[in-house]
Order: structure tokens, then sequence, then C-alpha cells
């Protein structure tokens, strides 16, 4: 079932390798306008210029390595991610502890570029590699009492000062509805720039729904449970009326704390203006999931 | 306490307006490493942060004159009129950033003044200092009458107070820094508070 999403930006529409390793150096002279013009090719109908890998990986939140945007690159060095193993249970037809390699085996890796929207308004565009949740979870066998799955981050105490200092009710845990889990724009991300992904990244396998706010998109994950309630999400756990279950992207409903009209798109320096914010982060072929949902209720 | 008297004696030689020297460069220098990309891939968040933190800090120092007096003998008084005014500059500096580059309108800056409480105290707590900062001179001091002066500047508590909360508010999950500066802020605030004398007549 891979390949059920179409890219509307190809693989050539991505900045190569030696601009974006080099674009702030390029960028220090004048010649690098030239450059990032030739990667702008299909800028003409949709400016998506995918962030450099060091933005990626140096502006993060994974609040079990601190709670600074600095500190997972900082911190995220300590997780240990030898031996990965995902344990897969609940309503499916194979349940058990799945080494990482076993799991994803035979699976298509695809080239995924998406809007990343935080929820506390920030944006960047990332290049991902990763397989349709749909296959793993066919992979595995759904089975029809399943209604929701739920998905839970590693804990390692000794390597996370985040879980040290509690800032969460850790293990981190997220959910969706098998539908949303099930949609096509949903992948497991296993690298981004077609390197894997940095362990401030999530590595080494992250969920990633680009029409939700980004902590929906759940890092380091070592459990996939198929269930029939809606599983509890740590957010939502932490403060109930700030985060809901869906997080849609959505900049008709405010959070209390930040605006969701506009965001501010990261890579632009101290003087660039805030961008408008798209309804479902611009992936409107999700509404259908949520016809007939009041989306200021079920935010 | 020889240590103190040392202290004491280097920081008389030391003029105030360091402070506003120090206090300055220092708001310049960051504001230039942010204009040049040397502040992390989101600089105006970043900057809006570290002006924010040292306004707070400076706001504490300012309330932690007096008992530290009181307490270890540390005498800071003279400079601490220029810690208040530095503190309001930089305040004035986090608000800017965040009025003119973060937020960008001024629809912008009315919904979420209004809308977001912990906007709305960082907010008042700045427009407080306001007519500290205007009345930090002998001149006001002389206009207003002693008592009347420092009645108004005793506006420095709720200033501290809606700071302290500000932050508390903004953080996401449990953190330390605000936890700690709100018991650091009690604590000075409480060091003000006049237990009841037994009649001395």
């Amino acid at each position: 079932m891979a390949y059920r999403w179409k890219n509307d930006l190809s693989r050539a529409d991505i900045t190569p390798k030696s601009a974006y390793l080099n674009r702030r150096q390029i960028l220090a002279g004048t010649v690098g306008l030239g450059a990032i013009g030739l990667a702008g090719g299909a800028q003409a109908q949709d400016a998506l210029e995918p962030n450099t890998l060091e933005e990626i990986r140096s502006y993060n939140n994974f609040y079990e390595f601190g709670t600074g945007k600095e500190d997972p690159a900082l911190n995220a060095h300590n997780l240990d991610t030898s031996n990965w193993t995902v344990k897969v249970d609940g309503f499916v037809d194979n349940p058990g502890d799945y080494a990482m390699d076993d799991l994803l085996a035979g699976l298509s890796v695809e080239d995924r570029l998406y809007r990343f929207r935080c929820v506390e308004a920030w944006s960047m565009v990332v290049p991902w590699n990763g397989i349709e949740l749909a296959d793993i979870l066919n992979k595995v066998g759904v089975q029809s009492s399943a209604k929701y799955v739920a998905f839970e981050t590693v804990v390692q105490p000794e390597n996370m000062i985040g879980v040290q200092r509690r800032v969460l009710d850790f293990p981190y845990v997220e959910g969706l509805r098998l539908d949303e889990a099930m949609h096509p724009l949903t992948i497991m991300a296993t690298g981004i720039y077609d390197e894997p992904l940095a362990k401030q990244n999530g590595a080494p396998m992250r969920l990633v729904v680009p029409w939700k706010y980004g902590f929906k998109s759940i890092k380091s994950i070592v459990r996939i449970t198929l269930t029939d309630e809606e599983p509890p999400i740590s957010w939502n756990k932490a403060n109930r009326r700030e985060y809901g279950f869906y997080s849609n992207v959505n900049p008709t409903v405010d959070h209390p704390r930040w605006s969701q009209a506009s965001e501010r798109v990261i890579g632009g320096g101290l003087f660039a203006s805030r961008q408008d914010t798209l309804m479902f982060n611009g992936y409107p072929e999700v509404a259908s999931l949520y016809e007939g949902m009041d989306l200021s209720v079920d935010f | 306490m020889q240590i103190v008297d040392t202290v004491n004696q280097y920081l008389r030689k030391i003029p105030t307006w360091t402070i506003y020297i120090v206090g300055g460069a220092w708001v310049v220098w960051m504001f230039y490493l942010a204009a040049t990309n040397q502040m992390g891939p989101e600089p105006i968040n970043a900057l809006e942060r570290k002006y924010g933190e040292l306004g707070l800090k400076l706001i504490v120092l300012g309330l932690a004159v007096t008992p530290l007096r009181k307490w270890t003998g540390l005498n800071l008084m003279k400079f601490r009129r220029a810690i208040g005014v530095t503190a309001f500059f930089v305040v004035l500096a986090h608000f800017t950033v965040w009025a003119l580059l973060d937020v960008g309108t001024f629809g912008r800056i009315w919904t979420e003044t209004v809308k977001r409480l912990y906007v709305t105290v960082g907010m008042a707590s700045f427009v407080m200092m306001i007519p500290l900062a205007v009345t930090s001179n002998n001149l006001s001091i002389r206009k207003l009458g002693g008592a009347a002066w420092r009645k108004l500047h005793k506006l420095t508590y709720p200033v501290a107070i809606f700071a302290v909360v500000h932050y508390l508010w903004l953080v996401k999950g449990f953190q330390i820094e605000p936890i700690v500066y709100a018991i650091i802020v009690g604590v000075l605030l409480a060091s003000r508070v006049r237990r009841p004398k037994f009649a001395s007549t």
C-alpha cells in the first residue's frame, strides 16, 4: 500500500545536499542567491523550501532531554538506540516484541517533503524518509475491534535529564484514531535528507502526522498498541484545557498561549515576518476524516 | 566581616554609570548575535528570552539590595537606581522585540495582550515600571517629596510579582527556573514585611 500519497514536490525540488550543508556559508556571500534560485523551480506555485539539516537538528522539542530548544541537540547523544525493540500489542493478529529491522523489513521507505507545524507557532519544512504507518499496521494485522493506535516513547532515566527532572509524566504517550493512523500522509519516519534520524529528531523511528501539531508526532517509539478506547496523550494529561486529543493544525482555533493564526518559519532570521497558518497545515485532503465534527470542541 | 568590608571598599570606587554601560553593551551585543544568525535557528524567540531573563534578574537584584545589606552587610545601595533603570531598559528591549519582531502588528499586540494572561501580566509589570523609570532622578524625589516618592516606588513589589507570574505561566510542563525565581522574590518580599513590634513606650 505504499506510494498512496503523492508529493506535489519531487526530489528535484529538494535543495541539493551540497547546498544545504553549506547554505550558511553560501548565504554569507551574495553568490548564494543564485544557488537558492536554482532549487526554487517549484516555488512559483508552492514555496516549500526545506530547512537545512543543521536547523532541523538544532531546534527541537524533546522534553526527555530538557526544555530548551537547544537541549535535545546537546543531550540526546546519551540515548541508547542499539538493539531497538518495538512492542506491538492490543488488537493485532501478530503481537510481540519486534526488532526494528524485522518490523520494517520489506516495507518501502519513501521521501516525504512535509510542512511541520509546532503548537508553539513555529514551523519548518522537513524532507523525511519514512514508511507509511498503514503498511506497518497491516503487516502486524489490525483486528476489527481496534479503533485507536497508542504510541509510547522510550524511557531511559539515566540517559534523560528531563525524565530525571519530571518535566512531564513520562513515558511520553501519544495516539491517533485508526483512520488517522491509516491515512497515507501518516508515516513512521526513519530518516531526514537520506540520513538516519538524529537522536534529537527521534531516532531510530518516530511518527510524522503533518496535519497535526508537532507534539503528536511522537519520537523514539518503543510501543504501538491497538486499542478500542481513545488513549491518553501526554500533553493533554499535563494540561487538559490547552491540548486536545486531535490537535489538528487549525488557524481558527486559538491555543490559550499562542495564537494559531500565524507562524514563524524557522530559518528566516531576526527580521522575518510571520506567515499565515493553513488549515490542516495545508493538507486539505484530511478534512473528510473530521466531517460532522466541531473542531473547536474536538480541538 | 572582613571580606564584606573589602568588597564594599572596592564597590565604592566603581562609578554607578558602569551599570548602564555594561547593561547597554550587553543588550546591543545580544541583538548583534541574533541579527547575524548566531543565536540558533530561531533568533527572535531566543533574543526575547535573553532580554526577558536579564530583565527579571535585574528586578530581583534591585529588590535584593536592602535585604543583602541587612543580612550580609554588602552595600549595593548606591547602585540601586542604576540597577532599576537598567532593568527598565532591558525589559523595554524585551517588549520591543516581542512587539515589533515577534508579534509584528498593532492588531496582534492588542489581541495577544487581552487574550493571553501571561502576556497581560507581563505587560502590566512593564507598564508599572514606566513611572518608576521616569521618576528615578533627584529632581523627581524633590518634587514628589520623599514620602510620596517612596510610596510610588513600592510599585517595585507588584512589578516583581507580575514578572515572576509571567514567567511561571509562560513555561510548559514542570520547570525549575521560574519556581526558583518565585521563591527568591517571595523571600525578598517577605523580608520587607514588618513584624509587629511590642510597644516600647
